[in-house]
């Protein structure tokens, strides 16, 4: 199989590359390809120019400074897995990204291209969102940041306009007293998130529950925020009884996907378990 | 379009001109006449594609060739110097083949593994061998193959 013809833009600056985009209206943009490329293949999508923006430098890189770590958008899966100073200062990514696919997946994935893509069943995004990270863009008109709470818009749609690349993410580091787990459940065949928890829990110097967040990829048309999960922890003792009855009364998932694989009411139950789970780890490692 | 693109395969220099949808794995079995690199489910699921790029295992169904460009390429065919590479002597010493189809992208993705972790334990090779599917052996002996492999190569 291979995909239908395009002409192929290998620019080397993220100015070249939205020059590029905005001239072609239906061109894409080519990361890591380990989404597009197979739907290429299907010709699901048939875009007349792929701009490969994968050795562009400015979108390398792992770095750390003022209680922010920033991530580029090329850099993928494995580097994210295994680099410290992402283990350090945002555990969870690291601990997200090192469950996607298989090793050579994790090798081709970037963190752009995963966030962009927006796949309801996919592994960073739920992170994305508990950790709070902004995602910077850059497009013909100059450059925005926008919040991971905006940017996912619905299934496979974010805020990103078609001229617009995704350069960098940036994450507040993580601070004292903060723990944090992600408990996926894979299907069992292609590996994909069927819910995966993402939970975040600061504690009190007496052990009291500073705040606490709980995100969720795989339950629904978008990763979801379930915002009344973590109000309800924050002053608790944390213990599993609070952390039980306060998903089982307050966890909610709107319009919960149902389909071939697991009903709606399935992935709900799912996600309490799983996401009791997750917030109990998190518990342990604050 | 025609784009010319330069790679390093097996340790010699190619160049090419190709299409920009000439996958890898076409480009390595058609253009430059290495067919140990198998297509198996063409949708990047098997491994059986499973070459190394720039040192790392990767499904060669699922990297256009001009995303090569520059870069250096091992096949199953560029691994034995002379002699089988040591994985390469474990899969034959533990019967770690059946059929054979998913053995070279199974010995690459091995490799690779070994690069990273010399000394896997059973359950950290059956997690590092995930992308790569066997639908003869059961992997009872691939797993013995890759334990005798880093024991040889841990000298
Ligand atoms: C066998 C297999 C198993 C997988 N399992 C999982 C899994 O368990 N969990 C999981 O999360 N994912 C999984 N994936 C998907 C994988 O994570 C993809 O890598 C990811 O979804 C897309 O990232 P990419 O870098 O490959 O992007 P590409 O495929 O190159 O691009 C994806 C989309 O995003 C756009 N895009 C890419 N980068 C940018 C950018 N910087 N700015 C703007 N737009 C951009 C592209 O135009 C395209 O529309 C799997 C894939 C395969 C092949
Ligand atoms: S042929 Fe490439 S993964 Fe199966
Ligand atoms: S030996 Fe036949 S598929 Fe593995």
């Amino acid at each position: 199989m291979y995909p239908s013809k395009f002409d192929y833009h290998r620019p080397s600056s993220v100015q070249e590359a939205v020059q590029i985009l905005s001239a072609n209206p239906d061109a894409k943009v080519l990361a890591g390809g380990h989404s597009l490329i197979p739907v290429m293949k299907l010709r699901l999508a048939t875009p007349s120019a792929l701009v490969d923006i994968g050795r562009i430098d400015a979108l390398q890189g792992i770095s750390r400074s003022n209680g922010s770590l920033r991530i580029g958008a090329c850099v993928t899966y494995d580097e994210i897995a295994n680099s410290s100073t992402v283990q350090e200062a945002a555990p969870l990514l690291a601990e997200a990204a090192g469950q996607i696919g298989d090793r050579q997946v994790r090798y081709r994935g970037t963190i752009g291209g995963n966030l962009s893509h927006a796949d309801p069943a996919s592994d960073l995004p739920a992170a994305a969102l508990a950790l709070g990270a902004t995602l910077h863009v850059t497009g013909t008109g100059g450059s925005r940041s926008i919040s991971a709470t905006s940017f996912f818009v619905d299934l496979m749609m974010t805020a990103l306009q078609a001229d617009e690349i995704l350069t960098e993410v940036e994450i507040p580091a993580a601070g004292a007293g903060t723990g944090s787990a992600y408990a996926k459940w894979e299907h069992p065949a292609s590996g994909y998130a069927l819910c995966g928890a993402a939970a975040v829990v600061t504690r009190n110097a007496d052990g009291s529950c500073a705040s606490a967040r709980l995100c969720f990829n795989g339950v629904s048309s978008t990763a979801v925020d379930a915002s009344a999960v973590g109000a309800s922890l924050a002053g608790s003792d944390l213990s599993d009884g609070a952390i039980e009855s306060a998903v089982n009364d307050n966890l909610s998932i709107p319009d919960a996907t149902g389909d071939m694989f697991a009903s709606a009411g399935y992935r709900q139950e799912l996600a309490k378990v799983m996401g009791a789970s997750a917030l109990r780890t998190a518990r342990d490692r604050a | 379009m025609g784009i010319s693109i330069e790679l390093e395969v097996n340790g010699a220099s190619v160049s090419d001109e190709v299409e920009p949808r000439l996958l890898l794995a076409h480009f390595l079995r058609e253009n430059a006449g290495l067919t140990g690199t198998k297509i198996g489910c063409d949708t990047s699921q098997c491994g059986s594609c499973t070459i190394l790029l720039d040192g790392k295992a990767v499904k060669s169904c699922t990297v256009l060739a001009v995303q090569a460009d520059g870069s250096a390429v091992t096949t199953i065919e560029g691994l034995a110097n002379g002699d089988y590479h040591p994985v390469q002597q474990a899969f034959w010493d533990n019967h770690g083949l059946q059929c054979g189809f998913c053995t070279p992208g199974m010995i690459i993705s091995c490799v690779d593994l070994l690069s990273t972790n010399p000394q896997p334990s059973e359950d950290e090779i059956r997690h590092g061998l995930e992308g790569n599917l066997c639908r003869c052996t059961g992997y009872h002996n691939i797993v013995r193959a890759v334990q005798d492999a880093a024991e040889t190569m841990n000298g």
